[in-house]
């Protein structure tokens, strides 16, 4: 009985301190989850104008990423396969990047994305509050953000996280 | 002639690619801000200290934005709005940062009732075992003999 406080606050503590430890503090929620996707006027790595607007439609990933980016590598596997084999709509965000390193990076690694636009200043990752490439948005087909994955997509948060709501409110 | 025109260009050149100073009062501003803006990608780093490429376009919103005539609010709530309350290193008092904010008082406030129930308890068998004076007084006497 003696001990019984003390033990409990020890409980407690570990409890708290176990919860902390397992969080993971590079994962910053954002706050544009249920928002809509922010705006902005670029140009394709054609050089062809794409907006906001363009990525509405059709629930879609937009994957921000760069030929310098050694995490898009990881993931660019199971990109491939989504746009592939399960007919994701994915959009890439070319971030900071030259336009003919990216090129050369998508011809050697394959182009799973269905539109690329140069975001050559960051400044679109910036309205999108993206800090570290690859980071990958969610849209439902009215533009709003969903759900943003840091770091490179993995096996886990397709199936558990990004392919349940694509499922959502897929036609 | 050639070396004055030359001298010209690169005057020209300098005061183009220089960005509009801030004035003292602004610069203050810009430091204070920067101090307390926390850089995503190295975490524990103000976006002053850090030399991250993220850290430096912030710091460049942050000045442009000084030079456009926004307040210091204003320019956190852009932040905020983008990075969420992680990039302010002074988190607003709201729902989810309360135990942030009260935390460390509710730990010393309580810390601070026990050691003060602790010290109490102990104290009050001391008092009760004093020793009565006549009887020490005896006891010794009869050592002596």
């Amino acid at each position: 009985m003696r001990y019984a406080i003390p033990a409990l606050v020890m409980v407690g503590l570990l409890a708290l301190l176990g919860v902390g430890l397992t969080l993971n503090p590079r994962e910053v929620p954002s706050p544009l989850i249920g928002q809509p996707a922010p705006d902005f006027r670029l140009t394709t790595l054609d050089g062809r104008p794409f907006s906001v607007q363009d990525l509405r439609g059709k629930p879609a990933l937009v994957n921000f990423w760069a030929s310098w980016c050694a995490g898009c590598q990881v993931e660019h596997p199971l990109l491939l396969r989504l746009a592939r084999e399960d007919g994701v709509a994915i959009f890439g965000m070319d971030y900071k990047d030259e336009p003919d390193a990216a090129r050369q990076w998508l011809a050697r690694h394959g182009n799973p994305y269905t539109e690329i636009v140069a975001d050559p200043a960051g400044t679109a990752g910036l309205d999108w509050g993206v800090y570290g490439v690859p980071e990958t948005f969610v849209l439902d087909a009215q533009g709003v953000i969903r759900y943003k994955h840091i770091g490179p997509v993995t096996e886990e948060a397709w199936r558990d996280q990004i392919r349940p709501l694509l499922a959502e409110r897929a036609p | 002639m050639m070396r004055r025109r030359s001298l010209i260009a690169a005057f020209a050149l300098l005061a183009a690619t220089a960005a509009p100073a801030l004035t003292p009062e602004q610069e203050a501003r810009y430091q204070g801000l920067i101090d307390e803006l926390r850089c995503l990608v190295c975490q524990n780093q103000t976006i002053a200290d850090s030399d991250a490429p993220l850290a430096a376009d912030l710091r460049a919103q942050v000045e442009a934005q000084i030079l456009e005539g926004k307040s210091d609010a204003e320019i956190k709530h852009y932040l905020t709005a983008r990075y969420g309350d992680f990039v302010l290193y002074r988190p607003p008092v709201k729902g989810t940062t309360v135990f942030l904010w009260a935390g460390p008082f509710v730990l010393l406030a309580g810390a601070a009732l026990a050691a003060l129930l602790f010290l109490r308890r102990r104290r009050a068998p001391a008092a009760a075992a004093a020793v009565d004076p006549d009887t020490l007084k005896k006891l010794l006497d009869e050592g002596r003999e």
